[in-house]
């Protein structure tokens, strides 16, 4: 007995340790979602060995990267100054329409009595690590406990979704990526607004499940997020299908690619606070488009000036007129000075400034709510309605 | 100088100090989480503490110390993901105590050697991982032969390199 013992005592130690290591996946398994949480305490030593140096080389190299870029690397700052201010430009004149869209919506969802989703707060975290491995699609963050984090919360980018938290340790937390084949989340493709469930594949893709293969689903349709998995807000951008075809069950198998780069992360969100209220519609007065452009357009061509001084009542009209650029088109006051405006529109104060401004009897301060008749009118400055306040005097 | 030779009786046992049979292993886990956020791919072809698994098992040429080595790096590797712990333990256990056994009957000293074996042991490890995972944890997960081979390749390749860094922390026992 003791030869054979001897003789395979190898393969007995072998088989001895694979079986308790048999055992324990069992265990996991049994357990099911929940073995995260007990295996918790074994996993934090790995953690807690490796993550200190990603911590480390992490800040050195964000360390490095700031410096070059900030103090040595400067080439076309300029430049991409001036494109970046166009880019907020036109970016302004998108916001206002789409605020009074969104102020629509707020109105209809206070009609009838919907309940949004907004987010309260996030913590900003810093991507250190992965799992190495391809079937086991997560990242590490730098924040944990101590900052509030907790399991299930969203991770997003400004691009789009990444995951939701899974495990988290007193500094540093998992996140579950969406094209991990064990993730789902709920999503709403934006036009046709079919439902399905968001899964990851074995290979890193990303697929809307759930589908049906009678529906009609065109290829770059962007996939939100449909609140329906109680952990994503809804109407997160999720991403753009990519390829529609037949799949099994009577579903269509519907490949999505994520707006988020999520091979590609550096630094992400985490939802730790999110609000659910009723929708209020807000009935303040809004910029209108047609505001901000009528502030961009060039107005009548310049008088002359005895001509200006010869009309009846110009010397009610105050001198600072003369030198104030932008004439407020609706009386807008917090979109009406140069600064707000930027280079463009003091490129084109000039024009305007010549506009000639016929006092009227009914030339007073225009109210707050005299951008709905503005909007009516054509995007350009109304030429006799003069502007007499004290804010028109002071550009700034 | 050590010997080359296939005997068991006559081939070299090596030992190394203990901050290179823990310092390694632990490196090799940190770089194998850190490079994918900047190399995405390097998860997917590459697997350091599978080389550096199959190195400590066929320098030592101990069967227990191979398993054991295996099995505590797998188990680690495991710790870092969120899949059941044990996937990569059972996988790294088998193939540290084949590659200690092969280590101490056959010439593992020599690049297309090494190159061979590690190819070998990739494709096992593959196998077994894929075979619990599928068989006992019921992953849905997909064999490819083409991409297997591909990384074997790919690992064989980097395993020489790295155990020729490696061969200068070995210890004459």
């Amino acid at each position: 007995m003791e030869s054979v013992l001897g003789r395979y005592r190898n393969l007995i130690i072998l088989v001895g340790v694979l079986f308790l290591q048999v055992l324990g996946l069992a265990v996991q398994v049994k357990r099911g979602p929940s073995a995260g949480e007990g295996t918790r305490l074994i996993r934090v030593w790995a953690v807690g060995a490796i993550t200190p140096f990603e911590r480390s080389l992490i800040w050195v190299e964000n360390g490095g990267s700031t410096l070059w870029h900030n103090y040595f690397y400067l080439r076309g700052v300029r430049a991409e100054n001036r494109e970046l201010k166009a880019q907020i430009e036109q970016m302004r004149l998108e916001q206002v329409r789409l605020s009074e869209d969104a102020a629509q919506a707020r109105r209809l969802q206070s009609l009838l009595a919907f309940k949004e989703q907004y987010i309260q707060k996030t913590v900003a975290a810093q991507v250190i690590g992965s799992s190495g491995s391809d079937l086991s699609r997560i990242i590490y963050i730098d924040k944990g406990e101590h900052d509030g984090l907790k399991r299930d919360m969203a991770v997003i980018t400004a691009n789009g979704i990444v995951g939701k938290v899974l495990l988290v340790y007193p500094s540093v937390a998992q996140v579950l990526l969406i094209s991990d084949q064990s993730s789902g989340v709920g999503a709403i493709l934006e036009k046709s607004r079919l439902q399905g469930v968001l899964r990851g594949t074995p290979n890193g893709e990303v697929v809307l499940e759930r589908v049906m293969s009678d529906e009609t689903v065109p290829q770059g349709e962007t996939v939100l997020t449909s609140g329906g998995d109680q952990i994503f807000p809804k109407g997160l951008p999720v991403g753009t299908v990519t390829h529609v075809g037949n799949g099994k069950d009577l579903f269509l198998n519907i490949k999505v690619k994520p707006a988020a780069d999520l091979s590609k992360l550096e630094e992400v969100l985490v939802l730790v606070e999110k609000q659910e209220r009723q929708a209020v519609a807000d009935d303040s007065a809004r910029e209108k488009a047609a505001d901000i452009l009528a502030q961009r357009l060039p107005g009548v061509p310049d008088k002359p000036a005895d001509a200006a001084a010869a009309t009846p009542g110009a010397e009610s009209a105050p001198a600072a007129d003369k030198t104030a650029p932008n004439t407020k088109v609706a009386g807008n006051p917090a979109v009406a000075g140069p600064k707000a405006t930027g280079d463009s529109a003091a490129t084109s104060a000039p024009l305007k400034s010549a506009t000639p401004k016929p006092a009227t009897p009914q030339s007073k301060p225009a109210p707050a709510t005299a951008s709905k008749p503005a909007a009516k009118s054509p995007a350009m400055p109304p030429p006799t309605a003069p502007q007499p306040s004290g804010d028109d005097a002071n550009p700034h | 100088m050590p010997i080359t030779y296939t005997s068991g009786e006559q081939v070299e046992v090596y030992r190394f100090s203990i901050p290179v049979t823990v310092g390694v292993p632990l490196l090799a886990l940190f770089v194998q989480v850190f490079v994918p956020l900047r190399f995405p791919k390097f998860a997917v072809y590459f697997d350091l503490p599978l080389l550096v698994t199959i190195f400590f098992a066929m320098a030592r040429r101990n069967p227990i110390s191979g398993l054991l080595t295996g099995g505590v790096i797998g188990l680690a590797q495991d710790m870092l993901g969120h899949n059941p712990i044990g996937l990569y333990g059972i996988s790294k256990t088998i193939v540290g105590y084949g590659a200690s056994s092969l280590g101490a009957k056959l010439d593992v000293e020599n690049v297309g050697a090494r190159f061979l074996v590690t190819l070998g042991f990739y494709l096992v490890h593959a196998a077994v991982y894929f075979t619990v995972a599928r068989g006992l944890v019921s992953l849905n997960l997909n064999w490819s032969w083409s991409r297997g081979v591909f990384a074997g390749l790919a690992n064989a390749a980097l395993g020489v390199v790295l155990y020729f860094f490696l061969d200068k922390f070995k210890q004459r026992t």
